[in-house]
């Protein structure tokens, strides 16, 4: 089995969020970058048990530039076999996706396992596009995926409830919650990966769909107000009058 | 043109108008697509939304994302639009982007508001920690709009219904079961939350909690750690790697408010913290807090709220 994982970076979820330029573009002074969650958690992680069950080989593959190698570090450290940068600033999603799908398409991996969404732009786009452009089935939100022989059985969120479903290799699949436990690299691991050798490859010439132009921060609450807990009615009343939510 | 498009299954959710009332800001003409058996009679009430036609095909499962694309494709060639919103929902996850990459437009994922004077639309960002303002390049957009950003408005009359078969061929993904709790409100659509977390000790002590949802007609969540150790359902888990809420009114008892579970409701419209620690980071973010004792503030907020409801009536 032929996997191919799409990692992104993130910014650590206790990173302090700013703007600078005219807030038009991300402060990243002093922000640590992350694996995000769910491409590592659930797709790195998933794909990893496959291989080990199944037998083949994990890719993983992230579009950004020479900084973002810690994060195929760790993802090799944690196991994949592979590491893959497509070199260019992912500009959107589209762009992001276009370069992921060019680099697939005479690969055929039997697999291609994308996060639900990254923690930075929450789009939940990429996975998709991935597979428009391949022409391949897309199962978005899996919590669940096995493998028997080329048939994929996925478990997956719909409103209000999951679903089952069956699909043939290959296919696109976004991984969310519930698919597989975080695992934590091993000195070994992180040695050996110390020195492994990363693929480069070029960007593709792909115009961007979509672009951010500005950035602001929400309005800080004002304080909270306390009520006493033997004062519920005024609890309820405030929630009535004033909130205006009941 | 502007095309809509919309899950109509039962009846029309308050996300379908919602989404039919931002269209018709957008100022051109709002075309609905749908599918589902929500009768005729009830479907031209989305004119009064806004829309000045909606089209049906009834063939196309609400299950199959790949033949809900194809219907979704043939409706905007068909109506020529060059904007298309749908409700920043799963269905909308699964097949937007894809929309996306056939018809070479740009993807707005999750708005919050109409375009502003310069054609930039809001989003959220770093998991609702900031706002980004998205511009689209190309000729043609899709724009998915998140539920409770805008209240549905009244501005016209009921519309014309249209039965169509646009011969969308079924996907390649086969279903096998689908499993649905009966009776209970969808996390992500509700506009009243309780939810508790290891503060309750045990799955035992829910009772309280679902006791006080009841009263209020809201949904129920969890934090992680609840989640995890089983104590209650994963679906339930709201947070960085669980759902993402924006509920008016979300009630939290026994959850210190981790930046990772606050990640996932600092959409909220109201917080309102129950907590016995005074120093919870949770009451940072809350617009009411109580500090006490869950097992002995939830019951006593569910009477109020009783006592409240029976005044109303």
């Amino acid at each position: 089995m032929k996997i191919l994982v799409c990692i992104s970076k993130a910014p650590d979820t206790t990173s302090k969020i700013a703007f600078t330029s005219g807030n038009t573009s991300f402060d990243e002074n002093g922000v640590q970058y992350i694996v995000n969650p769910y491409d590592e958690w659930y797709a790195l992680v998933r794909a990893l048990e496959l291989k080990e069950t199944l037998g083949g080989n994990v890719t993983i593959i992230t579009v950004g530039n020479a900084v973002d190698e810690s994060i195929m570090r760790k993802a090799l450290a944690i196991g994949a076999d592979d590491a893959v940068r497509i070199d260019a600033e992912p500009k959107d999603a589209y762009f992001t996706a276009m370069q992921i799908a060019a680099f697939a398409k005479n690969q055929s991996f039997d697999l291609v396992l994308v996060g639900k969404e990254t923690i930075n732009y929450n789009g939940s786009q990429v996975g998709g596009m991935i597979a428009e452009a391949l022409e391949l089935p897309f199962v978005s939100l899996a919590s669940k995926l096995d493998v028997a022989g080329d048939v994929i059985t996925l478990e997956r969120e719909i409103a209000g409830g999951v679903q089952v479903v069956e699909v043939s290799t290959p296919a696109v699949i976004s991984c969310a919650k519930g698919m597989a436990e975080q695992r934590i690299p091993n000195m070994r691991g992180i040695m050996a990966a110390r020195t492994r050798q990363l693929t480069v490859v070029p960007a593709v010439e792909i115009q961007e769909l979509t672009s951010y132009v500005l950035y602001d921060l929400p309005v800080a609450k004002s304080a909270c107000k306390m009520i006493s807990p033997d004062n519920m009615d005024e609890l309820v009343q405030l929630l009535h009058n004033e909130a205006k939510v009941i | 043109m502007t095309l809509v498009y919309i899950h109509s299954e039962n009846g029309l959710s308050k996300a379908a108008k919602e989404v039919v009332t931002y269209a018709k800001k957008l100022g051109d003409g709002v075309s609905v697509i749908t599918n589902g058996n929500t009768a005729a009679d009830v479907l031209t009430q989305l004119g009064e939304y806004g829309a000045s036609s909606v089209m049906v095909d009834r063939s196309v499962s609400i299950e199959d994302h790949q033949q809900l694309l194809d219907l979704v494709v043939f409706a905007a060639e068909k109506t020529g639009a060059t904007t298309i919103i749908f409700s920043h929902d799963l269905t909308a996850k699964a097949i937007a982007p894809r929309l996306s990459v056939r018809l070479n437009a740009g993807l707005v994922s999750g708005a919050t508001d109409v375009p502003n004077e310069s054609n930039a639309i809001r989003v959220n960002v770093f998991s609702g920690k900031a706002f980004g303002f998205v511009k689209v390049n190309s000729a043609k957009r899709i724009i998915s709009l998140l539920p409770n950003s805008i209240q549905p408005e009244i501005t016209g009359s009921a519309c014309g219904v249209e039965e169509i078969n646009s011969g969308a061929a079924t996907g390649r993904i086969k279903l096998i079961t689908t499993k649905k709790p009966e009776g209970e409100i969808p996390l992500p659509e509700a506009e009243l939350v309780v939810s508790a977390g290891r503060g309750l000790k045990g799955p035992e002590n829910w009772g309280m909690v679902e006791d006080l949802a009841k009263s209020l007609g809201a949904a129920t969540a969890c934090s992680r750690p609840v989640a995890d150790i089983g104590w209650r359902p994963h679906h339930e888990h709201v947070g960085q790697t669980g759902v993402a809420i924006r509920p008016n009114l979300y009630i939290a008892a026994g959850i210190s408010g981790a930046i990772q579970h606050l990640a996932g409701v600092n959409g909220s419209k109201v917080i309102v913290v129950i907590n016995t620690d005074q120093e919870a980071p949770f009451f940072k973010a809350a617009d009411y807090g109580v500090i006490g004792d869950a097992f002995e503030v939830l019951p006593k907020l569910t009477e109020a709220i009783r006592k409240f409801k029976a005044g109303q009536n």
